[in-house]
């Protein structure tokens, strides 16, 4: 059993896990994820590594509330236990020898595109980036993102905050400023990155994406994970979570991403209920 | 006591085709103590033991049936466990008829003594009437780690437990047992007979950790220079699944049959209770891919969920790799075998899901590398066959994650650990066996391995 250390919601919806998990916060690096259980039924889902104090021998999570196992995970407190927690899975993201980059992040996605962008800046990079959010209420991280990136472009949808628009606008906003990125590195939904993607493809900037596709062991066994990428079958798990975007088939992953979405809708509002029952 | 000459064997006693095709409870209900002491005495106890040879970790075959015939049945149980140290999964997943079952010599003329089925029934009954935990050996204070925990794994850490190692199993997933739990249906082995094996495990001192991810949350050289570990043994099993490689196969609803059975057997997803999604399959229809027990495992699981199934095999019947029993009760349950057709490639809906598959007929050649005859494609014999699901069951090729991780660790073309015959691998005190080593095989030759590999950690750390 892993215990939560601390909790804190960073929005209503959008929260911070610290779990005491020593031997994967001594091995955790920016890029890498862990699946956890919250109890004995519970599904397997994998999460990306928002932060990790090998001191402390904990690692931090930033986790949206979107589905049941999200949902009965919101409902643990500090001191409470967490059934499994397991990693550190994938390869870390690659961020030595770059001069200059660019990190892209939509929603929650920020969350894990912080430890990437404060990598590439602790290995000497000039980091810019471009951080994506529907409104002013559900923005998180601004301090910490501003600490480390020279330029700071935040975006909302309804403009409520910062630029209004979509972070493909501000991106090529960049590009057409003239930057020259070693590296763009996005993460956040599915269909955010591949529109990063085709954003950045006229511009021949290598492109690097963390997916994030259905999984179940995270060690290579079940290959439920697998994507095309440039017209090879790959497992995220174990060959990612990280690939060059302008060969992932974009259309398949964001339709296999799609496979439960049913089931899942079924499960939160059986959750939910469950929940609201639990108050009465 | 009077030997029983009859000629073929007891039957195993079963649950029917029509009910147990909509249930996952155990297909198979094993003997009553009649039937066994009937069976047992079919035994001619001959001098030259043949099966014996048979069995890939020797038990003792005649010795615990002649225990049977005096109705010391937990005698018959301790003589099995010398040498095997899963008892009740071995009676129940061992091909016996090529091993031991092979080499009896009632099976000359009629059937061979069902050995397998005895060794259940013992098994069997130490698990209900036997409420001692195992002793605990005092120990040697010498440390092993054992790298999985399936039946390799399990093995070898028993061995080296009675021999009083200190000894740490590290599991990836949340649960111990590897194959024995993720991949084999409950309906063919109750995951409580697992549980129960682990727990004798723990019982005498092993320790095992899940979640342990090696390669990932600690190497094999940190297991044996930070926490301590004098030898490892790697019994990480056979890893990613191998996929055909033809168009639409990552459409929604293309399975890998580790994931299918993963989803189904670790993860319960056939209980309203798991969290876990799997496709719902009342009234749909589903192609297995390939011939093996896995394909046989996912098939028979699928009807379980309320699909029309098909095996689609590219070679035919006599071909099938997988045990006679498993086919045979696929066939019972109402699995359709489409033998002689091989897919090239999948259709899908435009939301990219499942709609059909394109097959072509095939037939048999001359017999290639393998022995067996080479299937060739019949021109222009395309046919679409339509299913909503489609499950490759295609072999697995070895996890990579050892072998990244450990330097000097040598493998083979296909990815396999390369190991002498002692089990031991490139590497000073690393050891391996089962499917880390060969590729997929069977449970009862990874149980062997992982013997070899208790075997020889134990010479080597003694004159160490």
């Amino acid at each position: 059993m892993y215990r939560i250390v601390n909790k804190e919601a960073l929005k209503p919806t959008v929260i911070l896990y610290e779990i005491e998990a020593p031997m994967v916060a001594k091995k955790a690096e920016p890029g890498q994820f862990i699946i956890l259980r919250v109890d004995e039924n519970g599904e397997r889902i994998p999460i990306t590594i928002h932060d990790y104090d090998r001191e402390k021998g904990t690692v931090t999570i930033i986790v949206q509330t979107v589905g049941a196992t999200t949902e009965k995970l919101s409902h643990k407190q500090a001191g409470d236990y967490l059934q499994d927690f397991v990693g550190p899975l994938g390869k870390p993201t690659e961020t030595e020898g770059k001069k200059k980059v660019c990190v892209v992040g939509g929603g929650v996605g920020c969350a894990i595109a912080y430890p990437v962008l404060k990598k590439f800046y602790d290995c000497g990079a000039e980091v810019h980036a471009v951080v994506g959010f529907k409104s002013k209420d559900v923005v998180i991280l601004e301090d910490k993102f501003s600490a480390v990136s020279t330029v700071l472009k935040v975006c909302t949808d309804d403009g409520s905050y910062g630029q209004k628009g979509l972070v493909t606008e501000a991106l090529k906003e960049l590009l057409d400023a003239g930057n020259q990125y070693d590296e763009i590195f996005a993460i956040g939904p599915m269909i955010m990155m591949k529109f990063v993607c085709k954003t950045t493809e006229p511009y021949g900037v290598p492109t690097t994406v963390s997916m994030s596709p259905i999984m179940i062991d995270g060690t290579g066994m079940c290959g439920g994970c697998r994507l095309t990428v440039g017209g090879e079958t790959k497992f995220a798990c174990v060959d990612g979570p990280d690939f060059d975007g302008h060969k992932v088939d974009w259309d398949l992953a964001v339709k296999r991403n799609q496979m439960y979405r049913e089931f899942e809708m079924h499960k939160h509002e059986e959750a939910c209920n469950l929940f609201k029952q639990e108050v009465k | 006591m009077a030997v029983n000459m009859r000629l073929d064997k007891n039957p195993m006693p079963s649950q029917e085709p029509d009910v147990r095709n909509q249930n996952f409870l155990e297909v198979a209900l094993g003997y009553t103590e009649e039937q066994a002491l009937d069976e047992a005495a079919r035994c001619l106890n001959c001098k030259l033991k043949p099966c014996v040879n048979g069995c890939p970790v020797n038990v003792k075959i005649p010795d615990f049936i002649q225990k049977i015939c005096e109705k010391d049945y937990e005698g018959a149980y301790q003589v099995i466990h010398e040498t095997s140290s899963l008892p009740a999964v071995c009676g129940r997943v061992c091909p016996q008829e090529s091993q031991c079952e092979m080499h009896c010599v009632r099976g000359k003329k009629g059937d061979p003594v069902g050995i397998g089925r005895l060794e259940r029934f013992v098994a069997d009954w130490h698990n209900a009437h036997c409420t001692e935990a195992p002793a605990k050996p005092e120990s040697n204070g010498k440390k092993v780690a054992v790298v999985g925990s399936g039946p390799a794994g399990l093995t070898c850490a028993g061995d080296l437990a009675k021999k009083g190692y200190e000894v740490t199993v590290f599991e990836a997933l949340h649960l111990a047992g590897g194959v024995l739990v993720y991949g084999i249906p409950e309906f063919r082995l109750p995951k409580a007979i697992v549980q129960k094996e682990v727990d004798g495990l723990k019982a005498m001192g092993v320790k095992v950790e899940t979640n342990m991810v090696i390669g990932r949350v600690c190497s094999i050289d940190e297991l044996m220079e930070e926490y301590g570990f004098e030898a490892v043994f790697v019994g990480s099993g056979a890893g990613l699944p191998m996929f055909m490689n033809i168009p639409g196969e990552n459409l929604k609803g293309v399975y890998s049959a580790n994931e299918f059975l993963t989803r189904i057997n670790l993860m319960k997803a056939y209980r309203e209770d798991s969290d876990t999604p799997i496709m719902n399959l009342k009234g749909k229809k589903v192609a297995v891919v390939g011939g093996g027990n896995v394909a046989m495992d996912a098939a028979r699981c699928s009807k379980r969920l309320g699909a029309d199934v098909y095996v689609v095999y590219r070679r035919g019947m006599e071909e099938l790799p997988a045990r006679h029993e498993e086919v045979e009760h696929a066939i019972e349950e109402g699995i359709i075998f489409k033998t002689l057709n091989n897919p090239i490639k999948i259709n899908g809906t435009e939301d990219g899901c499942v709609a059909s598959m394109t097959c072509i007929e095939m037939e048999l050649g001359e017999p290639d590398a393998s022995g067996r005859r080479r299937p060739m494609e019949k021109a222009g014999s395309e046919f679409d066959l339509a299913v909503d699901a489609v499950i490759m069951s295609l072999g697995t090729s070895p996890n990579p994650l050892i072998k990244d991780t450990t330097k000097g660790l040598e493998i083979n073309r296909k990815g396999g650990i390369i190991v002498n015959e002692d089990g031991l691998t490139s590497r000073e005190g690393v050891y391996a066996g089962g499917d880390a080593v060969t590729g997929a095989a069977t449970v009862i030759l990874a149980m062997g391995a992982g013997k070899l590999g208790a075997k020889s950690i134990d010479e080597y750390l003694s004159n160490k």
